[in-house]
């Protein structure tokens, strides 16, 4: 692309570069045909599950078109695949094996690279894509699935699509989109022990509500951002979708860099070195401008937990369930809220007992998110009747997860231990928690009935889950830890 | 794909925001790989009540729902609250509605890929001022005459006909009058809509330059393509 547009020229001539964002340096760089309405942006990797990848595979095929280049799809099976050890293809959920088979068989006829269920590699496809290096800085990355943004941590614009969207991206190579106007959030300090990336994204849903960005690109920044760990900015993005946001993204540094070094797919040699020189130009200019900012300081957060049916409804664990009035929704969507939860206003969320705990996802299903629950687990056991899962996000997780011999603390601990998926971060039909049981989880959404018929779901890190599991009711971690 | 010009049909009101995919429908309603026959599981949560031991007991329809009641029968329009669409990308929200007859949903936001996904299957998703949505479910809700509106996208304009001028006293002043509504879609949208254009043959036609533009990018960016 020529680099006009990003050079304005002064009275005498000089030309300085305007400051652009990372969404703009991508974007510039992917227009394919622009002029009038929406632009045609190139996408550089498509990614696909088992439960929208043979829908969509087989849409292209009926109507006699080819993928434009299989070599820069990939697939994955997490969606509805069993999780229980010597799986198969068949699934708890009714049917299920169809959804599998035909994906096989779709991704195979095309060409496509297919993480199998027995793949060492397979995984949920957000937790895998960067494992493997195939997300990579400056790259469009589309998935016809919602948590897609989970991936423009590594400095990528990255968002989820539907099925005849993903159609279009197999086809033609491209998409058809608006430039989208641009919201920082900075997040500045420095966290509390045992306040990390899900605390602050849930922190950011409290206080701006589930459509606070709606239809823009986030980008985080700010001291507490550029201290995280690369796997917590993976948690940060991903739930940019619960923030109704394009996407999400990180302006690439060094910490980003050194993750991705080595990695499968990531170039090698020669190439690692070009790739970084182009690579450490693309953060946004200091002086980029954006359509709106807004900035969070972190040194006073504490761990947080959601209370009803949104993520936005979340406070510190150390808090209680807000009136209405104090609940950022309507007096009906409270009620209705409290309802489902089986919850009072004015009730303290460190005191209701729990009937499971849940550990896994695309949110927080890696082995940071492993390590730091088994921290809290080591050398304690679940309280009696507590039904508890960790279920990691990859089949690599879970090898590194038994290589230091996690596996064993929690199993002593009471949880069962699982192959990598999804698994209970929705219902699909098969295996559930049980009518009106309450759940603390690491996942995302704490919707009516994501997690099964009347399920109430409380989302929270997985160290506060952990801490969760062993008291059998919603828990401070720290207060445990000090215990 | 069925272009989209001008609806007249029954609209029925269901109010809440953040109306979530998982909500328009579970995902396990989504029982097999295919778009159709989705309309059974639409708003299956709270459309129906269990008649034996959920979760595998039977259903029946839930009379207080306001989709099962005799005068919002056979509505084609849906009036709901704000980010209505969000959560989970599944297009099989959109499929579910369109299976159920549904081809507008009028709202005053929409969750991003839930709007994109409506206009790649000819549903018109049209934002109206939060002030207006609500008066007008007020209305449908509580006027003596049908509960019908007109929407014509060539013109941009929303009838309601007399149920303004028939609802609770108040409604009328909350759209400035009881006559038409003025509405603004994206004009790419737009035409899209009304010609029932698809998209991918439209980009296949359109793009010729993508050979060229991989030719120049595999120079720049060589660590892309694999």
């Amino acid at each position: 692309m020529s680099e006009q547009g990003h050079v304005e020229r002064l009275a005498g001539g000089q030309a300085v570069p305007r400051a652009r964002s990372l969404l703009e340096k991508i974007w510039e760089t992917h227009v394919v045909a622009a002029g009038g309405g929406p632009a045609w942006i190139a996408i550089d990797r498509i990614f696909l599950h088992e439960r929208t990848g043979a829908i969509a595979l087989e849409g292209l095929h009926q109507r006699g078109r080819p993928v434009r280049d299989a070599a820069r799809v990939f697939c994955t099976i997490d969606h509805i695949v069993d999780t229980r050890p010597g799986r198969t293809d068949e699934t708890m959920m009714p049917g299920g094996r169809e959804f599998i088979t035909r994906t096989r068989a779709a991704a195979q006829a095309a060409g496509i690279r297919l993480f199998d269920v027995s793949d060492r590699d397979q995984g949920i496809v957000h937790v895998i894509a960067p494992e493997l290096g195939l997300a990579l800085p400056g790259l469009t990355i589309v998935c016809p699935d919602s948590h897609t943004c989970t991936q423009g941590a590594v400095g990528a614009f990255a968002w989820g699509i539907g099925s005849t969207e993903a159609e279009h991206a197999l086809a033609t190579g491209t998409l058809r989109l608006h430039q989208p106007p641009t919201l920082r959030v900075r997040f500045e300090g420095t966290p509390g022990a045992w306040v990390g990336a899900k605390d602050l994204s849930l922190c950011l849903l409290s206080r701006h509500g589930a459509a606070g960005g709606r239809g823009k690109a986030v980008e985080f920044t700010g001291s507490a951002v550029r201290a995280l760990a690369m796997e917590a900015r993976f948690t940060l993005c991903n739930m940019a979708t619960e923030f109704s946001a394009v996407t999400a993204m990180i302006s690439p540094d060094d910490t980003t860099f050194s993750y991705l070094e080595g990695r499968d797919f990531a170039p090698r040699g020669a190439a690692w070195d070009r790739a970084l020189a182009s690579w450490r130009s693309l953060a946004s200019d200091e002086t980029a401008a954006f359509d709106e900012e807004i900035c969070i300081d972190v040194d006073d957060l504490a761990p947080m937990v959601t209370w009803g049916t949104s993520p936005q409804h979340a406070v510190a664990v150390t808090g209680a369930v807000p009136a209405a009035e104090n609940s950022g929704t309507t007096r009906e969507a409270h009620a209705r809220a409290l309802q489902y939860m089986d919850l009072q206003p004015g009730q303290a969320l460190n005191s209701v007992a729990i009937d499971a705990a849940f550990i896994g996802s695309c949110t927080n299903g890696r082995i940071s998110d492993l390590r730091s629950a088994a921290r809290v687990l080591a050398g304690r056991k679940i309280a009696p009747g507590i039904r508890a899962l960790c279920v990691p996000g990859s089949s690599r997780v879970k090898r590194q997860a038994e290589a230091e011999g996690l596996d064993h603390i929690f199993r002593a601990a009471g949880f069962e231990w699982r192959e990598s998926g999804c698994s209970l971060c929705f219902y699909a039909g098969g295996e559930d928690l049980g009518l009106g049981k309450r759940v603390v989880s690491s996942t995302n959404r704490n919707f009516e009935g994501r997690q099964g018929p009347g399920t109430r779901t409380h989302i929270a890190s997985p160290a506060t889950v952990a801490a969760s599991a062993i008291r059998g009711a919603i828990t401070d971690v720290r207060g445990l830890e000090a215990a | 794909m069925q272009p989209f010009r001008t609806l007249t049909a029954t609209a029925a009101p269901l109010l809440r925001d953040h109306i979530d995919t998982d909500a328009i429908i579970p995902s396990r309603e989504i029982r097999s790989v295919s778009k159709h026959g989705l309309s059974v599981g639409l708003f299956a949560g709270w459309r129906y009540r269990a008649t034996g031991g959920p979760p595998t007991g039977g259903r029946e329809p839930d009379p207080d729902f306001v989709l099962n009641q005799a005068r919002f029968a056979g509505a084609q329009i849906l009036l709901a609250g704000g980010n209505f669409g969000c959560g989970s990308s599944r297009e099989h929200a959109v499929w579910a509605l369109a299976d159920q007859g549904f081809r507008a949903i009028i709202a005053p936001s929409f969750a991003p890929i839930f709007h994109d996904n409506c206009v790649n299957n000819g549903v018109l998703a049209l934002c109206l001022p939060r002030a207006t949505v609500a008066a007008l479910a007020d209305a449908l809700l509580t006027a003596l005459s049908e509960p019908r509106l007109t929407i014509d996208l060539e013109r941009q304009e929303l009838h309601p006909h007399d149920l303004l001028t028939q609802g609770r006293v108040g409604t009328e002043s909350a759209v400035g009058g009881a006559g038409v509504i003025p509405f603004t879609v994206d004009a790419d949208v737009r035409l899209r809509l009304l010609e029932g254009l698809d998209a991918i043959d439209l980009s296949l036609r359109r793009l010729t330059g993508l050979d060229a533009f991989h030719q120049r990018d595999r120079e720049d960016r060589p660590w892309v393509y694999l």
